[in-house]
């Protein structure tokens, strides 16, 4: 992959990871992803992120398509993350920088990632500025977006922000650019992003985009560390962030559910016809069909949540399990829950999952709906009638 | 003296070792920090910590 300059003298120099699936261990990543590492060709050559360990040759030869690599004087660390600083005691070797930067939690990060002996840290924090020659770059600290030491470089003179992870999607893509795509999709991918990786963090991510309104930083392009560059589309994707960090909702409901001998399922097109029937758009989500990231995706403006599982050994399914606990630590709010589910005997799972959503702060206005074994006409009324009155609770938000 | 935990990123103010290199000292109450102060570890303010 070629370099590409994105605004004068800046250059990405990254990586695509065409067959990128796995994302960190928890998130899956249909489109593969890149790493984006951007070189700053100006009196002072500096280097803002780098790429994933097993990219360190590309990124090696993707910046001595321009420099040779002892030319960079500065590295700036925007985020410690091994996706962007894998590469980094590669890259210090070869280019034996004269400074680099990073956040306080940064430094400490780096410390604990890579034990360096004698690399010349320096602790940059919000209103820091360094002159690069014709640019200069301002910092500011993007803490717990979405780790610690999160940080933004921008480029006043350019109207830059490198952003590292917020505002990434998880795109392989040669066509580096938001304009040379359908905007829909790209603003999904954002959409999924952001529900798996930095949800949690809202209140912060609504914190930051005030602090960039109240520095008044003029904003034309917008480089993270991961897909595609926002530069026709900037003004879209604040937006989406701004609703996203408020969870601004839809009158949607997700119905996830396993199943064993597909009386729970039954139970569940059940629930969604009585949804349905309220005018409520719904997702029937079969949790060996869908990875639990990709339930987070449609649970990021969906209004409900409707849990379906059988009672197997006194318990919930174990992907129900894996469902709850991570879309409890992804901590949404303000949304409407309910739980059901077919059983034999004890018929547990109802109940256990409902708990588990309460301790989520899930509002559930109705009690744990439980069939025995296979559910007949009379049963499925019930469960359309439950979500009938799901429906018209979802219709009292909007 | 009880301790208060930042709901965002986990950190635990316990009043007992206070946050020296913020300049509160030790033994300082989690109500008496001052209003502006924010976790060390991922600068969200006071409104964000719960009582553990």
């Amino acid at each position: 992959m070629a370099v590409v300059e994105i605004k004068e003298n800046v250059f990405w120099v990254g990586a695509i990871d065409w067959n990128k699936r796995d994302f960190h261990g928890y998130s899956q990543t249909k489109e593969g992803t890149t790493y984006n590492a951007y070189l700053v060709i100006d009196e002072k050559i500096t280097l803002f992120d780098c790429v994933d360990e097993k990219f360190k040759w590309d990124l090696y030869h993707q910046i001595a398509s321009l420099v040779p690599l002892e030319k960079i004087d500065y590295i700036v660390v925007n985020h410690v993350e091994m996706d962007h600083s894998g590469a980094l005691p590669f890259i210090v070797d070869k280019a034996k920088p004269e400074k680099i930067f990073c956040s306080p939690m940064g430094k400490e990060f780096i410390q604990a990632h890579f034990h360096p002996r004698n690399w010349p840290l320096e602790v940059v924090k919000t209103g820091d500025e360094l002159i690069l020659g014709k640019n200069k770059v301002q910092f500011l600290e993007a803490r717990m977006l979405h780790w610690p030491d999160s940080m933004f470089s921008y480029l006043p003179e350019l109207k830059l922000l490198i952003s590292n992870d917020a505002f990434g999607q998880n795109i392989a893509s040669n066509l580096l650019f938001d304009d040379q795509h359908p905007l829909e999709d790209i603003l999904q991918e954002a959409k999924h992003y952001y529900a798996n990786i930095i949800l949690p963090f809202s209140p912060l991510v609504k914190k930051t985009l005030n602090k960039v309104e109240e520095l008044g930083l003029e904003i034309e392009m917008i480089a993270p560390d991961h897909g595609l560059i926002w530069r026709s589309h900037v003004k879209d994707i604040l937006g989406l962030y701004g609703e996203m960090s408020e969870q601004k909702l839809k009158p949607k409901a997700v119905i996830v559910y396993d199943t064993m001998w597909s009386s729970t399922e039954k139970m569940a097109k059940a629930i969604g016809e009585g949804l349905n029937l309220e005018g409520i758009e719904i997702k029937l989500m079969h949790l060996k069909k869908f990875h639990h990231s990709d339930v987070m995706g449609e649970v990021m403006d969906a209004a409900a949540v409707i849990c379906g599982s059988p009672t197997h050994n006194n318990n919930m399914l174990p992907l129900m399990a894996d469902f709850l606990t991570y879309m409890k630590g992804l901590r949404p709010s303000n949304r409407l829950g309910a739980t059901f589910g077919s059983y034999g005997w004890s018929g547990e799972a109802p109940k256990l999952m409902q708990k588990v959503l309460e301790e989520a702060n899930f509002e559930l206005p109705f009690e744990p709906l439980r069939i025995r074994f296979v559910p007949e006409h009379d049963s499925l009324a019930k469960c359309k009638e439950l979500g009938l009155n799901l429906g018209k609770k979802i219709k009292e938000k909007f | 003296m009880e301790k208060w935990q930042c709901q965002i990123c986990g950190y635990i103010y316990d009043p007992s070792q206070g946050d020296p290199d913020n300049g509160v000292a030790a033994g300082t109450k989690f109500e008496d920090l001052p209003e502006d102060w924010v976790c060390p570890v991922c600068g969200a303010t006071k409104e964000n910590f719960e009582k553990m």
